[in-house]
């Protein structure tokens, strides 16, 4: 079986969480006697994958050398509501003088991907085109009007979780609904993403088939942090879609209760100045810590010094991070409106606007030594039933169904 | 061969959604409005329904018929609350003189296992709670969940009984038949009654089970197998909710149990109720060391003391008896023993969460960790209302064992 992958990241090059969920799942398929060839817009010319066969869809026309940019934050489906609105109204008006390298046009960018696809579609030999969210759509249409093989599109997020359903794009939408109609199949990576895609994008429930994310963990270090303070942590972009908001909410709320607990914020994002703001209208500035956007091991020194990890999301397809949390031994707090609350059953779930419900839940895990315990102890365990290899099985079965 | 019918009528007080912040606020534990409408709903559903036919077959087949009950207190005291009609209905059963009303835990409780003196007061104020609306005085004892071993046997048969009910589970009986009378080993004469799951089961469980290769079961059916039985009698002891609650009036089952007497009758088979089968000759001794119970594939104690959550949860609970009692406080003891109700600590087992979906069906939370919440919170009340200063689970700052 030979996959045309469509994607817009894959690791070491940009990755996020869309990098991240491709390069499991394309693990997860050369188990399986897959071959993938996972095509990105732009990145260095000697990229190499290490399950797959990666290419740089610019390196298609070009053979220059281009060093690697950073791209636009616009480019990347998972980012901050602010500067998503600022992005796209500045996208909007055109700036006809400034030619960069790849134009500063995110459409542009798009419909420039699409159409080198054309070339590689006609030449490569594969058997079904996989796309990875709405910015690879357009690239996966081509690829099949050219060639004829069915299309899989894989939604990570929709236009509803990034803007939290106000002020929707609308050109971004309709390339969504768009893709979603001419696909032959629609994974979602959760029943929440598959209900979402249902209800706004007009799609037919039979042709989505739910996909529920993996993770796959390295060994880290256990780190023994000692601390008497009890400490809350939020972790994530600090935007709208996360629901800083309510995190501080319930913070107050629990620091009402018992004034000892600290709580922190690991990340950034543009609603952190307005959380700062709001620290101090609460009174709790003492106890509310920013410890700003962390990376690699730091992440993990974060969920050990925690008591309690919360990702109290507005709107999560599906969610990593309460499983890396987990797999700390952190006892969890996770928001119902969120994918991967389907599929973990060790944790404690709250409805995200409900802040009362979670600072009430907050309060229990720091105080019940005994609720803390069985958290940490059976999440630990139950964290390591997620491998990569079952979501690339179910994509097996909808390649193999469609390929019939 | 005689058939012994026993059916056990239970309804908990569930709890209201208590949360931390009411702790010394309020002390209304229990969510009356919930209580009210699902009695409601199984009065109406199943009680009623199944008294009336049950009047019925007695009316028919006078002294051939014969059935036994056990009504827990909460469970009456709910009836006079909530369904007056279905304690009529049960008077009107008990005046025929055909029904025997057994002994049991006016709160359907665990108070054998930590409150010996507990446990006492609870069957007492049972037994006095039977004599005032039925008139009778048991003289055969059901212990919660048909909990069972050789000491709670010797202590029970020290109160006066002369029999009591539990599960005929294949590793207290080896090779012998549940069909017959024991005597418990470590009794002077207390007659061991034990059930037949496994007949018993195929109308409580299996009735409605498409996917069971006995279904549909019919009533000559399940009379070949009675007939076929070996030994004395047979036991089918069940929970009352299976006629209309657990098997709904679709799937046959008041034509089932309004048929059964008839056939059973034809073939000579005999009804009697447990008191009649004191008079019998114990066919061996039973040694029974571990508990063993009805619940589960297990028959043991893990549904309400499987994890630590639930053992932690019973234990605080029983730390506050000797102050609860001392106060005085006639409302502080009826909610504490209300908080006793073995439902509470079922609400907390994680077993479902790997296999049988029963927990689920009968569970009104959400998971087992927001059960243990709730209950928590309660408790932390209680301590309050006894003058205690103490949070009842210490925060987690002082346990040892703390790795992180």
């Amino acid at each position: 079986m030979r996959v045309l992958m469509l994607g817009w990241e894959f690791p070491p090059i940009y990755s996020g969480g869309l990098g991240t969920a491709c390069f499991g799942l394309t693990k997860g398929l050369s188990h399986h006697n897959v071959h993938v060839t996972f095509v990105m817009p732009t990145g260095p010319s000697n990229v190499k994958g290490e399950y797959v066969n990666l290419m740089v869809a610019d390196k298609i026309y070009k053979n220059k050398k281009i060093t690697i940019r950073k791209v636009q934050s616009i480019l990347v489906p998972y980012l901050t509501s602010q500067a998503y609105d600022q992005e796209l109204s500045l996208l909007m008006k055109k700036d006809e003088g400034s030619k960069t390298l790849y134009g500063r046009d995110l459409f542009d960018e798009v419909y420039k991907y699409s159409q080198r696809i054309k070339l590689l579609a006609s030449t490569e030999e594969f058997d079904i085109i996989h796309a990875h969210d709405w910015m690879t759509y357009q690239a996966g249409i081509k690829a099949k009007e050219i060639s004829g093989k069915p299309l899989v599109l894989h939604i990570h997020a929709t236009e509803f979780d990034r803007t939290g359903g106000h002020n929707l794009n609308q050109y971004v939408y309709d390339i969504e609904r768009m893709g979603f109609h001419k696909a032959d199949r629609i994974l979602a990576v959760s029943n929440y993403t598959k209900n979402m895609v249902v209800r706004h994008y007009g799609v037919s429930p039979d042709k989505v088939e739910v996909v529920h994310n993996a993770v796959e963990f390295k060994e880290s270090p256990d780190y023994k942090i000692n601390t008497t303070d009890k400490l809350v942590l939020f972790l994530g972009r600090i935007t709208l879609q996360k629901g800083p908001d309510y995190f501080l909410e319930a913070a107050k709320k629990v620091f009402d209760m018992d004034p000892s607990i600290k709580f922190m914020f690991a990340g950034s994002g543009d609603m952190e100045p307005r959380m700062i703001e709001r620290a101090a209208e609460l009174g709790i500035s003492n106890n509310v810590l920013f410890a700003g956007f962390l990376k690699g091991e730091d992440v993990n020194r974060a969920y050990h010094m925690a008591d309690v990890y919360v990702m109290p999301s507005v709107s999560e397809p599906f969610g990593i991070t309460p499983l890396e949390a987990m797999k700390s031994g952190t006892p969890v707090i996770i928001s119902r409106q969120s994918g991967v609350s389907e599929v973990i059953s060790h944790v404690l779930k709250v409805d995200f606007w409900d802040v009362e419900d979670i600072a009430n839940k907050i309060l229990a895990v720091v105080h019940y030594r005994t609720l803390n315990n069985e958290l940490k102890h059976h999440g630990s365990l139950e964290v390591k039933k997620f491998s990569w290899d079952i979501p690339a099985e179910k994509c097996l079965k909808v390649y193999q169904e469609l390929i019939r | 061969m005689k058939i012994c019918l026993y059916f056990q009528v239970h309804q908990p007080y569930r709890l209201a959604n208590y949360k931390v912040f009411d702790i010394g606020n309020h002390s209304n534990y229990f969510d009356e409005k919930n209580n009210k409408e699902i009695m409601q709903k199984v009065a109406k559903k199943c009680y009623i329904p199944t008294n009336k036919l049950l009047l019925k077959l007695i009316n028919t087949y006078g002294d051939k018929f014969k059935i036994a009950f056990s009504v827990t207190g909460v469970a009456l005291e709910q009836f006079e609350k909530y369904a007056p009609e279905v304690l009529d209905l049960f008077k009107q059963l008990a005046d025929t003189g055909n029904v025997e009303f057994l002994s049991e835990t006016y709160y359907h409780s665990l108070s054998y296992i930590y409150s010996k003196e507990e446990f006492k007061s609870q069957v007492l104020k049972h037994a006095n709670k039977i004599k005032s609306l039925f008139g009778q005085d048991p003289k055969i004892f059901r212990n919660t969940e048909l909990i069972f071993n050789n000491e709670l046997a010797n202590f029970v048969e020290g109160m006066g009984y002369k029999g009591i009910l539990t599960e005929g589970a294949d590793h207290i009986l080896g090779w012998r038949s549940p069909n017959y009378t024991y005597k418990a080993k470590t009794t002077n004469d207390l007659k061991l009654l034990l059930k037949n799951y496994k007949l018993s089961d195929d109308i409580a469980f299996r009735f409605s089970q498409h996917s069971w290769e006995e279904h549909p079961l019919t009533v000559e059916k399940f009379v070949n197998w009675v007939k076929e039985s070996p030994g004395e009698t047979i036991n089918l002891f069940m929970d009352y909710e299976t006629f209309g609650e657990h098997q709904w009036k679709d799937t046959g089952i008041f034509e089932f149990l309004e048929k059964l007497p008839e056939e059973l009758l034809k073939e000579g088979i005999e009804f009697v109720n447990p008191k009649d089968l004191l008079v019998h000759e114990p066919k061996d001794e039973l040694d029974i060391h571990n508990f063993v119970s009805w619940a589960d594939v297990e028959r043991d104690l893990s549904a309400w003391l499987g994890n630590k959550i639930q053992v932690s949860a019973i234990e605080e609970l029983y730390k506050l008896e000797k102050k609860v009692k001392e106060s005085g406080d006639p409302k502080l003891l009826e909610d504490w023993r209300k908080l006793s109700t073995s439902d509470h600590f079922y609400y907390m087992c994680t077993k479902w969460f790997n296999d049988g979906d029963v927990h689920k069906y009968f569970n009104p939370y959400d998971s087992p960790y927001e059960a243990f919440i709730t209950y928590i919170n309660i408790l932390n009340d209680v301590a309050k209302r006894i003058g205690s200063k103490e949070q009842i689970i210490a925060p987690i700052t002082e346990s040892p064992s703390q790795t992180i």
